[in-house]
């Protein structure tokens, strides 16, 4: 059974279970040479001077590169994909990115200067051998301090270290909501900073082909076309036709491997220069201070609700931390990915969202799994909650009681989003139930016997995926479509090749998409290859990320096949003698309707290439497609979680005790696979509420969790296992009905789980926590508590 | 200084020479081609390069390939017999206990470590004995399934032989 | 990693001539050595591996207590029958340290002579009255921590061997440094024949014990009998996973648990 909704197993599996995957660090090019990039340890500071004499004699080393090197050669910054729009209307601020630093380092990890050598050793050992003059300036590293006057400037023609003030919203209308409310709730909270760490760590291998002078990059890429043209055109100033970019085996991203990086830039560029295969694969360290990070948001919100507890205005301020330069994509998080969710589920009718983006002397930061999306829910549902709690009404309820109606879809919220489709209330009433959130009370006091302390949280999340059309995004300042293509390759005997621009680093399309085709076509599931991650091999695509790749990119392969099936009727009704209207396909057959004349798909297809017997005339000969799909609209995935959590008093060790997750995703194509997705969201969202959270050294601008022993990753014994259940609403707009999964789990985990803290937390008259709620943070909440009753 | 190393690599005699300071993973994967191991930190921490050395789990990112002269190494690639999977291999296929497949190697190495010292382990002993282990990608709760799938399955065909 | 000799020396005679060579370092199981080469915080001129040298290995019963070799892995300790009947508190500690497969390797000599500040083994060494047995001496568990990173050896002396006096109860209570897991403060507890022993490990430079709370006990074992008995945060650790403060009030907790783990 290989049929859409089936947990059909994964056919990647093998080569993964068996070592045979191929990711970029295993593949070695031959008289292959080895990158070691010299980082800066100080978040700020000038360059006064770099002498790599003594590096560039040492055993093994082939060159030494600095920026006047790639000033040199005339390389470009590396561009960010996305402008916004300040309040008054001004272009945000867009400093240049440089691939090697150019006189000044903005953050510790900042590449000064590469060394390649015969081997990564030697390479190493001669890196420490390269000089560099720093005269060490003072950094921030907090939003809050850069916008001081007189913080440190990241970037000396940025005042005040904003690249943008940007609103979205009426401020005339929010305050005369807000006067107008009966009661206002006010909140200020902090979305910790975090880093993506996908298991395998960034890597990349530059080559470079004499006979041709086609440049090759292999690289830990979500999307290979996206790194093709931003460095093809904007860095490296190759065309396009000549550079070939590589996602082979990818070990997860979670957004960290969509962005174009300096190190893809250097290696390819080297591998010119030296006509030589140059290999640079990221340490651990290397990762924590060179991927892009997520979240790092500083909020003030307010919720307005009238006397009868309807939400009647939403305000959110919020400062967005940037880091020191543009990743691809950072700009429209905090933007256009975040404050157009603030609607959430409810009927709010007044919403106003202002955002400072800022640069601070940071690694920068970009999308992480959910990227926006999670950081407006965090807000939301903790405003909720602490509604609830001072007005004294069951949490449920009150969302309840401003849900959107289910027959109110499709819904225009204030915020620029259209919901095609939704059921709130099914997804709260199947979490709530699985929960038994109405016997709580009772295991609460059971806790309390044993001495701990229990607390119940429910989060609901919306979110936009299947990103995204691309005229609304280029309306809003995207630099890029966001479509996907899809080539549907009917071999001569039948068997069929999806070339796909969507990406897996983890997220199984090779079954997926399999499972589509399969379905759709009416061939045997072993019938179908899936080729993705080749920009020689795939049509120009757009890769995989915001939970895109089946609703866009399933679509497009849909498209595709429905270019097949109905170019296969043509030439069936030329084999059958009969009118095309009167042939129908279906389970593989093209048949002459109400009669048993049929042709199978791969007779058509062997008709297509040897068309002794074809309709010249009308027809071109083969059976191979493309469809370019561009979305009408998002995608609204929506859901309700419970978590219960129990907390030992004495020293403020969190323990979760039960997850329920309720999710409504539209149609499912795998089942297994999807309830996969959650699990990981959710470890990655319950990561980001209980263990992760990068830390810079306020004063110096160090990143003091560089390594494992210092961020916390979410182990095993971490969490709790996870009781998923599912409620559809189809997706409107796609064919399939879908509408992504993918990051669900790290949007609506972190404000469940804060609300169950605070929840416990209750009798010490807490009010809120701050991520991740370590041990210690709540050991202070309970002890501050006890000393003040004492 | 090099030093010439020998030892046994799933099943085979292999010797090579190699520096003071090369790791035990990256003689097998840069100079025995054997890239089923992989390196995920620096810090010994993820698990993603555990490897059977004589029998037990050990991380090959944490050990000279001059302490393993003379000893037996087993990799990812010589778990499944020829081209049938290996129980544990099959019960994470069964149980999607893998995703991108970046840390799984080290998962199964790890699975198989355990089981051999416990037949029969809850959830919780797995989740404990997973300490080593990071997966990013699947929330380790279809890993403990596969783990007590796999044990199970590996029970049955021991009793079955016997 | 910077590059170094190796050797693999057949006896201590001879591992302790290597020793003349200040930049020489010894390698036991390497779980703590490695990573810091790999991360080039250390830079010795050779590595001096004991792995083949006889006589290091194995665990006995001796005198009512135990004799541990010092190349014993955690591994063996945490499933050992011995250790299990004797004192079971130590086959606990092994089973926290690391994880399975730096138990594997990771040996009780190599933890104790490195004496990280949040190593598990030190607290027992101490909180059981333990001697360290030398190449050439014995020294007494009290006297062999001397700071952080720093122990009583010689520049040639090596650990040979750990010997555990059998105590009346004993328990080792861990709180886990969430990403590191070592310990942000662990306690070991040890009732004997000649008094309570209360030692702490991770919350300070060094292992140390808790003399008010020892006498405390001796009148009355019990978690209660300790309770009000505040450790002064002075002097200890603080980093971004643990203040001094909490580590202090969790010395009291983790102390009153592992007294109660003794019953």
């Amino acid at each position: 059974m290989t049929e859409i909704g089936t947990p059909v197993r994964r056919r990647e599996d093998y080569r993964f279970l068996t070592g045979q995957g191929t990711y970029t660090d295993d593949i070695n090019r031959p008289r292959q040479v080895y990158a070691y990039i010299l980082r800066s340890p100080h978040a700020s500071a000038r360059i006064i001077g770099i002498d790599a004499s003594a590096a560039a004699k040492a055993s093994g080393v082939v060159a030494v590169y600095t920026g006047k090197d790639i000033e040199a050669d005339g390389i470009g910054g590396l561009p960010c994909g996305w402008q916004i729009h300040s309040k008054d209307g001004s272009p945000m601020h867009e400093p240049p990115h440089p691939v090697l630093a150019s006189g000044h380092v903005r953050h510790v990890g900042d590449p000064v200067a590469v060394v390649i050598a015969d081997s990564l050793a030697q390479a190493r050992d001669a890196a420490e051998l390269v000089k560099v003059d720093y005269a060490v300036e003072p950094a921030v590293s907090d939003v809050g301090e850069a916008l001081k006057s007189g913080a440190p400037l990241v970037h000396a023609e940025v005042p005040g270290n904003v690249c943008y003030d940007w609103h979205l919203g009426e401020p005339a209308a929010i305050d005369a909501a807000l006067k107008g409310a009966a009661r206002v709730i006010k909140l200020d909270l902090t979305n910790n900073r975090l880093v993506p760490n996908a298991m395998e760590p960034r890597a990349a291998i530059g080559d470079f082909d004499r006979a041709t002078g086609e440049h090759t990059l292999y690289t830990t890429s979500q999307n290979p076309h996206v790194i093709r043209l931003l460095m093809g055109a904007f860095v490296l100033h190759i065309p396009e036709a000549k550079l070939r970019v590589v996602a082979p085996d990818v070990g997860g991203g979670f957004g960290s491997k969509i962005y174009h990086y300096a190190e893809e830039a250097i290696v390819t560029w080297v591998a010119g220069k030296l006509k030589r295969p140059v290999k640079w694969t990221a340490e651990r360290v290397e990762s924590f201070m060179s991927d892009a990070h997520g979240r790092d948001h500083v909020t003030h919100v307010e919720l307005g609700l009238d006397q009868d507890n309807k939400f009647v205005a939403l305000k959110v301020s919020t400062l967005a931390n940037m880091g020191a330069y543009l990743s691809t994509f950072a700009t429209c998080i905090p933007t256009y990915l975040y404050a157009t969710l603030l609607a959430g589920t409810y009927t709010t009718p007044v919403i106003y969202a202002e955002v400072k983006a800022v640069f601070t002397h940071t690694v920068p930061v970009d999308a992480y799994r959910g990227a926006g999306r999670p950081e407006a829910t965090f807000l939301l549902e903790r405003i909720v909650d602490l509604a609830a709690d001072e007005l004294g009404v069951d949490p449920a309820e009150l969302r309840r009681k401003n849900f959107i109606p289910t027959d109110a879809f499709p819904y225009q919220t204030p915020v620029a989003l259209q919901y095609d489709s939704g059921d709130y209330f099914s997804t709260l009433d199947l979490a709530t139930k699985a929960a038994d959130y109405a016997g709580f009370e009772s295991r609460r006091a059971e806790a309390a016997r044993r001495g701990t302390l229990r607390g119940i949280g429910i989060a609901t999340y919306i979110e936009a995926c299947g990103i995204a059309p691309s005229a609304v995004v280029g309306s809003l300042g995207a630099r890029a479509g966001l479509f996907e293509a899809a080539t549907v390759r009917v071999h001569p005997t039948g068997s069929v090749t999806i070339l796909t621009g969507s990406h897996s680093h983890g997220q199984g399309h090779e079954t997926t998409f399999a499972q589509l085709v399969a379905d759709g076509l009416g061939i045997p599931i072993e019938s179908v290859e899936i080729v993705h991650g080749d920009s020689a091999k795939i049509p120009y695509g757009m890769g995989t990320y915001g939970s895109r790749s089946l609703a866009v990119g399933g679509t497009a392969i849909i498209k595709a096949m429905d270019k097949i099936i109905a170019k296969g009727k043509k030439i069936a009704a030329h084999l059958l003698e009969a009118a095309e209207a009167d042939i129908e396909f279906k389970d593989g057959q093209f048949s002459v309707a109400g009669t048993d004349r049929s042709k199978s798909i791969g007779e058509i297809a062997l008709t297509a290439y040897v068309p002794h017997n074809f309709p010249h005339e009308e027809l071109e000969p083969g059976l191979d497609e493309t469809a370019f799909y561009d979305p009408k609209n998002f995608t609204f995935p929506s859901g309700a979680y419970v978590a219960e959590v129990e907390i030992d008093p004495d020293t403020g060790r969190i323990e979760i005790v039960n997850f329920n997750a309720s999710d409504d995703f539209g149609r499912i194509v795998n089942p297994m696979i999807v309830a996969g997705q959650v699990h990981g969201g959710l470890a990655q969202g319950i990561g980001q509420a209980l263990l992760e959270g990068c830390v810079y050294d306020r004063a110096t601008g160090q990143l003091l969790t560089a390594s494992y022993n210092d961020y916390a990753m979410p182990r095993a014994d971490d969490l709790p296992a996870f009781a998923l259940s599912t409620h559809a609403t189809y997706c409107t707009h796609n064919p399939l009905g879908v509408k992504g999964c993918g990051e669900a789990g790290a949007i609506g985990a972190p404000a469940a789980i804060s609300n169950a803290i605070v929840d416990a937390l209750k009798p010490m008259g807490v009010r809120h926590v701050e991520m991740p709620a370590t041990p210690e943070k709540i050991w202070r909440a309970i002890h501050q508590h006890r000393v003040a009753a004492e | 200084m090099q030093k010439t190393v020998s030892l046994t690599v799933n099943g085979k005699s292999v010797s090579a020479t190699v520096e003071g300071r090369t790791l035990l993973v990256q003689l097998l994967r840069e100079t025995l081609g054997l890239t089923g191991t992989h390196v995920g930190c620096d810090t010994s921490q993820c698990g993603a390069c555990v490897v059977h050395v004589d029998g037990e789990a050990v991380k090959s990112c944490t050990l000279l390939a001059v302490q393993a002269e003379g000893r037996t190494v087993k990799t990812i690639e010589d778990v499944a017999d020829g081209d049938t999977l290996h129980p544990m291999q099959e019960a994470f296929r069964d149980n999607h206990a893998l995703q991108c497949g970046f840390c799984t190697p080290g998962m199964i190495m790890s699975a198989l470590d355990l089981v051999k010292n416990n037949p029969d382990p809850t959830d919780r002993e797995i989740r404990e004995y997973l300490e080593g282990n990071f997966c990013r990608c699947t929330g380790y709760h279809n890993i403990v399934l596969a783990i007590k799938a796999g044990a199970a399955a590996m029970r049955g065909a021991k009793q079955a032989a016997e | 990693m910077y590059e170094f000799d190796y050797s693999k020396p057949a006896n201590l005679a001879d591992a302790a001539k290597a020793l003349g060579d200040a930049d020489a370092k010894l390698v036991a199981g390497g779980m703590t050595l490695i990573p810091t080469l790999k991360q080039r915080l250390a830079k010795p001129s050779s590595l001096i591996d004991l792995a083949t040298i006889p006589g290091l290995k194995g665990i006995t019963e001796e005198s009512g207590g135990l004799r541990i070799g010092a190349m014993t892995r955690h591994v063996e300790v945490q499933r050992s029958d011995v250790v299990k009947r004797v004192i079971p508190a130590l086959s606990n500690l092994a089973g926290l340290i690391g994880d399975p497969a730096v138990r594997n390797r990771g040996t009780i000599g190599g933890s104790i002579s490195n004496n990280d500040p949040a190593a598990d083994y030190p607290s027992a060494v101490v909180g059981l009255g333990a001697a360290v047995v030398t190449t050439k001496r014995e020294i007494a568990g009290d006297d062999f921590f001397t700071g952080m990173f720093e122990t009583a050896l010689g520049q040639d002396e090596i650990v040979t061997a750990i010997k555990f006096p059998k105590p009346q109860a004993a328990a080792y209570q861990k709180f886990k440094n969430p990403a590191s897991r070592y310990a942000i403060v662990g306690v070991f507890v040890a009732r004997t024949g000649s008094g309570v022993r209360v030692a702490v490990t991770g919350a300070g430079p060094c292992v140390f014990r808790v003399p008010e709370m020892e006498a405390a006990l001796a009148k009355s074992f019990s978690a209660d009998a300790i309770k009000d008995i505040a450790i002064p945060d002075d002097g200890l650790n603080s980093d971004i996973h643990a203040s001094a403060e909490y580590r202090a009030h969790l010395v009291n907790v983790m102390a009153r648990r592992a007294v109660a783990a003794c019953a």
